[in-house]
């Protein structure tokens, strides 16, 4: 493009340190959800949620704003790749990690001496299901008592949230001090 | 210092979620046996029956026939034009406030006590 006298307009987006850094872990992010798509699920809606890993690292190294951050691209860019933007899987992807986050936000004070990220990990699962299972009764299935599986989905919440949580806590102690996306440049 | 991945407080956090599973389990599972099955389409009552005799019934949806069967106390999906074939797989149920949810073909199957159970919001 050219302006009126004749010279190249040049645009420039002016992007931060920080905007690489969200880029590079919501891309991050999103490939753990795109693995985990690809894989076959034992049951239905239940996965391990391993991008919450990301969510759980971001938090600790770079705090709640960038957390909020990366978890809000992964699930919105996150879907429109996997062509299910706006559909009721992307409202129970964003309500659960709404939930999540809300979760984070506060357990995040929890004294660290005592909680590490399996805490936080096992908290933000439940808050994820949670909000799954009340989006699902209140607009996706407002007739059927889908309370009923809650067990079998709580206690899948609390095994991934542990086994995530143990991968995150074994990937901070190994990585902390560095930052995460300086060690992939 | 050998890592600690799992703190002290971690399995505090984690004794309770367990203690919420078993809750969770106990409130919603310990239901007894169901007498009545109820069937929907759309989320509209199609049939509210016994399970003392058995029947079969199809429940028309809009991507076919959906067949019920009733038979010893029990219920289950006989067929059903779904593609992933999950309420046909779940099998029998008998409990009260178990259910079986054919999706696809907007037909849903449950079982109903004598009392019905109520979700906590009834409470």
């Amino acid at each position: 493009m050219r302006d009126a006298y004749g010279h190249m307009t040049v645009l420039t987006i002016n992007s931060t340190v920080e905007d690489h850094r969200l880029a590079y872990l919501a891309a991050l992010a999103i490939s753990l959800m795109w693995v985990e798509a690809v894989l076959p699920s034992p049951l239905p809606g239940v996965k391990p949620g391993l991008a919450n890993i990301v969510t759980l690292l971001v938090l600790r190294q770079y705090g709640l704003r960038t957390a909020f951050w990366v978890a809000g691209l992964r699930v919105v860019a996150g879907s429109i790749l996997l062509g299910s933007f706006l559909t009721p899987g992307f409202v129970m992807s964003l309500g659960g990690a709404m939930a999540s986050l809300a979760a984070l936000s506060l357990a995040q004070y929890l004294p660290q001496r005592y909680f590490g990220a399996v805490s936080l990990s096992v908290l933000a699962a439940f808050a994820h299901i949670a909000a799954q299972l009340a989006i699902v009764s209140v607009w996706l299935m407002p007739d059927v008592n889908v309370f009923y599986l809650s067990p079998v989905f709580a206690a899948a919440a609390w095994f991934f949230g542990l086994s995530n949580g143990v991968i995150a806590a074994h990937l901070l102690q190994n990585f902390s001090g560095a930052g995460l996306h300086e060690s992939a440049t | 210092m050998a890592p600690v991945l799992i703190q002290r407080g971690d399995l505090a956090v984690l004794l309770i979620g367990l203690l919420a599973v078993v809750v969770l389990g106990i409130h919603y599972w310990s239901a007894s046996a169901g007498d009545r099955v109820i069937i929907k389409r759309g989320g509209e009552l199609f049939l509210s029956a016994s399970l003392d005799r058995p029947f079969r019934v199809s429940v028309p949806g809009p991507l076919g026939i959906t067949k019920i069967e009733v038979s010893q106390q029990k219920a289950r999906v006989l067929s059903d034009p779904g593609p992933r074939q999950l309420c046909v797989r779940q099998g029998w149920i008998s409990r009260a406030g178990e259910v079986a949810i054919c999706l696809p073909n907007q037909v849903s199957m449950e079982i109903a006590g004598r009392v019905r159970t109520y979700d906590s919001l009834n409470y």
